[in-house]
């Protein structure tokens, strides 16, 4: 759900048209503009995605007090669980970008880089609202050269920059391409401004798995403290008069020996019938 | 001579390998942490070489990009692959991260009418063998659906019973009773779904949004819909042959304070006399009802938690609780709250009881 606020400037709404380029099929872009303020009434926004059924929103606006805002949230329930309010300090839009773009809908490939992603809590729940927002939908197979662009995130002095580059695989010796990048998309450097976190309660209530989704567990296989994996097998009791050994060929039975063996056995028979 | 030529040869070919690799190995402090089915990478190093760039950020960023970009793509091309329609296609794995839902868990269903009664008495599924042994066309097969072991509607004579019409139509009387079963079947099916959904909503007032309702719903909304005014219903309008609606009036009653003497004198030597009586009195009937349905209850507990817990530990001991058997004592009406021990029972029973199946637990009126 892309939503302008009552102010939106051009810079603002041309970012939410990228991104609703980005995310084509699965995006809606509300065109006209909503009078609203996400940080203190979150009502209109609950109302809007239970309405159109998106958990996924972006809410921009433009004041003096915050130019360029962009609120990037995600709901659980038709409630808000998180929102983060970034700034925009560089904007490059698609058609400023004057190369071949690629077709909608492809599943773009995220990479986060940089430390600050995973130190403060703001950040990490940053990173997992920017993960659900920008993949797309779970696949479970993907044609490797259909794999075109990836965007990438750098936390780099408390700003965010965010750009997109076109794949371009070059061929190396062996079977793995090498890649070269071309910058496609729009790029953002972003500044964090405020937060609305979910409390920790509601954050593990959303995390909840259904029993049938949890990953099952391997039963006997065990782990040590140094990466060794042990594991249980059960047998069953061993028959051991059926257990084959080394055959000595010395100690086998000549026909000569067999055949005394036999007239034993029978005179043994005989004399126990009498 | 030769030796050298070889270790040569070997050597070279290393060479070789490496420059190949070279073009696409990328060096990292820290390894990147990938989770393939979501197609991420998250790079841990911090980035020192950017923070001095200046003007350059955007060509530093880029490689940086590159970089793990490559690393990514290595990654990928490791899983295995397989041909799709002439196009070479990965399987990825599942998403490791975990990301918070967007709508709460779902409900788990209410049981269905026939779930109740199986977990009342205790029933378990049978396990069927899969296929059944069919005489008639002398081979295995399945147990219903197509090409059923004993198919009835195949069968080409069917013999008229005694009792009924030598001119009805046997064959189509079949056809029906089949299709009045399965419309049977569809119908509790429906019900049940229903049933369902209507815990999940739990809706207001009791009325239907499409606005059928049977007659029993209708007389229900009504009676709630009578009942919620400040005097409770007392003073409702009702229609010249409606009957007055049962259960107004005072919930318990109790004897006046004073009046009749002689009932209350009667009333009160009863109640001495049972107090004092050695042997406690007992309705027969009640008591052996009771007792059977607390029984099935308790064994089909049990069973359910032997196949639970059975599984895993594996022959234990079976149920040893105590049985609360014997003929049901003598005597007459039984007074009071009393739970727990009879003092005169057959000694086996009184005194302490293994397993833990405690029949004081409950209170009897």
């Amino acid at each position: 759900m892309l939503i302008k606020g009552g102010n939106a400037n051009a810079t603002v709404t041309q970012v939410l048209k990228d991104v609703y380029a980005l995310k084509k099929p699965y995006g809606v872009l509300y065109k006209k503009k909503n009078i609203t303020r996400p940080f203190e009434d979150q009502t209109s926004l609950e109302f809007f995605s239970k309405k159109s059924d998106c958990s996924l929103f972006m809410f921009g606006s433009h004041n003096k007090k915050r130019p360029n805002n962009l609120v990037i949230g995600r709901m659980y329930d038709y409630h808000v669980l998180d929102m983060v309010e970034l700034g925009i300090e560089k904007f490059v839009s698609l058609k400023d970008i004057k190369n071949s773009k690629c077709p909608e809908g492809t599943k773009p490939m995220l990479i986060f880089a940089g430390d600050d992603f995973d130190v403060t809590e703001d950040y990490r729940r940053l990173k997992s609202l920017l993960i659900d927002f920008f993949r797309g939908p779970t696949v479970s197979n993907i044609r490797l050269a259909g794999l075109e662009y990836v965007l990438h995130f750098t936390a780099l002095n408390g700003k965010i920059h965010f750009r997109s580059y076109k794949l371009l695989l070059k061929k190396s010796g062996c079977r793995t391409p090498r890649i070269e990048l071309e910058e496609m998309g729009p790029s953002l450097d972003l500044v964090l401004r405020r937060t609305h976190l979910a409390s920790d309660d509601l954050y593990k209530l959303s995390m909840k798995m259904p029993k049938a989704l949890k990953p099952k567990k391997k039963k006997n296989i065990s782990h040590d403290t140094f990466g060794t994996t042990y594991g249980r097998i059960h047998m069953q009791k061993q028959d051991l008069s059926k257990l084959q050994t080394r055959k000595m060929k010395g100690l086998k039975k000549r026909p000569a020996e067999r055949k005394t063996v036999e007239k034993e056995e029978n005179k043994s028979k005989r004399i126990k019938k009498n | 001579m030769e030796g050298q030529s070889v270790e040569e040869l070997l050597a070279k070919a290393e060479r070789d390998e490496a420059e190949k690799l070279q073009r696409i190995t990328v060096h990292k402090e820290l390894e990147l942490e990938f989770d393939l089915g979501n197609l991420l990478a998250s790079d841990r190093n911090p980035p020192t070489g950017l923070r001095c760039a200046g003007p350059t950020l955007e060509a530093e960023l880029r490689g940086l990009a590159r970089d793990n970009t490559q690393l990514l793509i290595n990654q990928l091309w490791q899983l295995p692959t397989e041909r799709v329609e002439e196009a070479l296609v990965a399987r990825l794995p599942e998403p490791t991260t975990r990301l918070p839902r967007e709508k709460p868990v779902p409900r788990p269903r209410p049981l269905t009418r026939w779930q109740q009664f199986a977990r009342l008495k205790g029933i378990r599924p049978k396990k069927k063998t899969n296929l059944v042994w069919d005489e008639v066309s002398g081979q295995w097969r399945r147990r219903w659906g197509y090409q059923r072991a004993r198919d009835d509607t195949k069968e080409w004579l069917i013999e008229v019973p005694g009792n009924a019409d030598p001119l009805e139509d046997q064959f189509a009387k079949r056809v029906q009773a089949k299709k009045e079963r399965v419309a049977k079947n569809e119908l509790n099916r429906l019900r049940n779904l229903a049933r369902a959904h209507k815990m999940q909503l739990p809706s207001a007032a009791g009325m239907h949004p499409t606005g059928h309702q049977s007659k029993e719903e209708l007389g229900r909304a009504m009676q709630v819909a009578k009942v919620s005014t400040a005097s409770v219903g007392r003073f409702q309008e009702r229609l010249p042959k409606e009957k007055a609606p049962r259960g107004t009036g005072k919930k318990r009653k109790f004897q006046p304070l004073f009046g009749d003497f002689a009932a209350e004198k009667k009333s009160q030597l009863e109640l001495l006399r049972v107090m004092n009586s050695k042997k406690p009195q007992l309705d027969v009937t009640r008591a052996t009802n009771k007792q059977m349905r607390e029984e099935d209850q308790e064994e089909a507990a049990k069973r359910r938690k032997m196949s639970q817990k059975g599984k895993r530990k594996g022959g234990r001991q079976g149920p040893g609780g105590k049985r609360k058997g014997g003929p049901p004592r003598q005597g007459g009406k039984r007074k009071g709250g009393l739970g727990g021990k009879m003092s005169s029972g057959p000694p086996g029973l009184g005194g302490k009881r293994k397993g833990g199946q405690h029949q004081g637990g409950k209170r009897r009126k």
